[in-house]
């Protein structure tokens, strides 16, 4: 009785169960917590793997910067190991519960500032700068991309594509040099380094506001400049090879304005690929981005990993590469959140 | 009856029809050419080295003795530049090589195996996919500390780089795994190993290639990128540590246009060729990325005309 009461129950629960761990979403979700997880265990493993001991070295730069309690060596222990740290496995456990209580330890370069008040402060910088510049580079690319593709082989298209696979190979650095070099050392129109006017006020002003965004056009206009290349080229060629397409045709024959047949068939399709392949570009254009922080002193998250490195100060470089990978995933699962939703065959659950 | 086998050897070396192919190739060959004798020829022909100090004044700019200047230690650009090119292109041959002999073995495994084995190796795949790999190669090039000079440093890029050139294969092996020919060999009772050897990879081919020769230009950027954070050797001349020095003396509120100028634009340079290279092949492969030419038009015209005559 009570079985037969139970078992009509269970199949509305166990189907809905199945639609969800069957669904595209949820192997997505699934997906990207395993890498997070992957990114959180080469963190922990790297300094163990590597020869040499960073946990006695850190431990000495400690000492010569101010006594260290037991606690705080107890801290480099547990984040990079080290001779008498105990077995691997508790090491493990007592890293994640640190992660988890947000505790990297102390930075050397900013000694005594915690690790996790050093990265806070550079986070935002990067994060504001590098989305806004890759939001205007991929519609910018992409819309070139589309209108070069489109007549493959004519004036635009001749110009655009050799000139992109150019710039698309410069390094992110050497541009950000250039583009100092001229717009703020030659002719002085743009500050050459810093993220705001020195003597402004941090806050929610106008006047930092204003200084900050002056700041920011150089850092972001290397960005752009460098990453519209990419998302140009890839745009370009999925365009003319789409454009032979038996639906383009049609949407041509039935007479529609070229602007529709692009934006309403073509463009549509050819775009695609450029978002499910965000993640390898997200990667560079974060990776460049880092590096053309250092050019302008920007207040970002490379300059800080610059310091890092200089200093030799590993719990920064540890918090500073946990942040910037599980911010990058975190991007890449919105890209792939849109490319559910752009894509409808994506969604049908097989 | 046998076919009498000939070997037909083609009367000149073929030059490759594609515009873009051709000026790539010839970029490439350049800078090979610079790297293999480019500093003997420098110390001949000007007297430079790349590590003699005070060779000139501090940051002079170009002239006769120095064609690209000095830097604040007054050593000639040129002569770093060209022993750079040497560096930084044995740098980027070894990681390419480290980079794409991965980018194949994991491409190729995750792709053809199915099951367990095959799934996990696609995940392994996929999520050193997302993880950034600058920030990643920065972090393991700092914890060595510039020890192992440049063979470590390529070392460590080909460990890091391969995710991009293993999914392409992966996917081309999945592909191909379902083609007629490799059935057929499966069905024959082949080996998994012959059948990989022999039927799959002969048809990746042309994609190794590529992803080698994307692999050599992505690990040049990579050592830029590295040595310019300064998780390099900064003791070893190549276009990445020229730059760092360029940045870290100051050389942008000197005016020193020419000490970073010209490493950065060899990067470029290289680049080019290997993108070039690759769209022109893209082309010559795939007929409707062809430009619709004026010239190709005037030409089937002509072709046309002439066979009209003709008859």
């Amino acid at each position: 009785m009570a079985a037969r009461a139970t078992a009509p129950a269970r199949t509305p629960v166990s189907g809905a169960l199945r639609a969800l761990t069957g669904s595209v979403a949820a192997k997505r979700i699934a997906f990207y917590l395993v890498a997070g997880w992957a990114a959180i265990t080469l963190n922990f493993l790297l300094p163990r793997l590597m020869p040499g001991d960073p946990a006695s070295a850190i431990l000495l730069k400690m000492t010569e910067l101010g006594p260290v309690s037991p606690q705080r060596e107890a801290v480099v222990h547990r984040l990079f190991g080290g001779a008498n740290s105990g077995p691997l496995w508790d090491q493990y456990v007592s890293y994640l519960g640190g992660l988890f209580r947000g505790d990297f330890g102390l930075s050397i370069a900013f000694y005594p500032t915690p690790v996790t008040d050093v990265v806070i402060s550079g986070f935002w910088w990067t994060v504001i700068l590098v989305g806004s510049a890759t939001v205007i580079a991929f519609v910018v690319g992409t819309v070139l991309g589309a209108i070069a593709g489109w007549r493959p082989g004519q004036r635009f298209d001749s110009i655009a594509s050799p000139l992109s696979i150019f710039v698309h190979s410069v390094p992110y650095f050497w541009i950000a040099l250039i583009l100092a070099f001229v717009f703020a050392f030659q002719w002085g129109w743009l500050p050459l380094a810093g993220g705001a006017g020195r003597n402004v006020e941090p806050g929610f002003t106008a006047a930092f506001i204003g200084s900050a965004l002056e700041h920011a056009v150089l850092p972001a206009a290397t960005i752009v400049l460098t990453s519209i290349s990419g998302w140009l080229i890839h745009m370009r060629n999925m365009t003319a090879s789409v454009i032979n397409e038996d639906y383009v045709l049609l949407a041509r024959a039935k007479g529609l304005p070229n602007s529709r047949v692009i934006s309403g068939y073509a463009a549509r399709n050819a775009i695609l690929p450029s978002i499910s392949g965000f993640a390898v570009s997200i990667g560079m254009v974060v990776g460049g981005s880092l590096l053309t922080e250092l050019v302008f002193n920007y207040p970002g998250l490379g300059s800080l990993l610059n310091q890092a490195i200089l200093n030799l100060d590993y719990p920064l470089m540890q918090g500073l590469f946990l942040v910037i990978s599980l911010t990058v995933l975190a991007i890449n699962f919105i890209a792939d959140s849109i490319y559910v939703l752009l894509d409808p065959r994506t969604r049908e659950v097989s | 009856m046998r076919l009498p086998l000939r070997l037909r050897l083609p009367r000149k070396i073929r030059r490759p029809r594609n515009r873009k192919v051709a000026v790539g190739l010839v970029i490439l060959v350049v800078l090979v050419v610079i790297a293999i004798i480019g500093p003997a020829l420098v110390s001949a022909l000007l007297g430079q080295t790349a590590g003699r100090l005070h060779a000139g004044g501090p940051l002079e700019p170009p002239s006769g003795r120095h064609w690209l200047g000095t830097t604040t230690a007054g050593e000639d650009v040129l002569a770093q530049l060209v022993t750079g090119t040497r560096t930084s292109l044995l740098v980027g041959l070894t990681g390419g090589a480290i980079s794409t002999t991965l980018a194949v073995l994991l491409g190729v495994i995750s792709g053809y195996s199915t099951g367990k084995a095959g799934a996990a190796l696609t995940a392994f795949v996929n999520v050193f996919l997302v993880i950034p790999g600058l920030p990643l190669l920065i972090i393991i090039a700092s914890y060595t500390q510039g020890r192992g000079g440049w063979i470590m440093v390529a070392l460590i890029i080909g460990l890091t780089s391969w995710p991009g050139g293993a999914r392409v294969k992966r996917a081309q092996t999945l592909s191909l795994r379902n083609r007629d020919f490799v059935q057929a060999a499966r069905y024959a009772g082949e080996s998994r190993v012959r059948i990989v050897l022999l039927e799959v990879a002969p048809h990746l081919a042309p994609l190794i290639a590529s992803t080698f020769l994307f692999a050599v230009v992505s690990s040049i950027a990579a050592e830029a990128g590295l040595n310019f954070i300064g998780a390099g050797n900064p003791n070893t001349v190549s276009w990445g540590t020229m730059l760092f020095w360029a940045q870290s003396q100051g050389a942008l509120l000197s005016g020193a246009w020419w000490w970073f100028a010209p490493p950065g634009l060899c990067i470029a340079l290289i680049g080019t060729a290997a993108g070039l290279i690759n769209f022109g092949v893209d082309e010559l492969s795939d007929p409707r990325l062809r430009a619709r030419s004026p010239r190709a038009h005037r030409k089937a015209g002509r072709a046309t005309a002439a066979i009209a005559e003709a008859s």
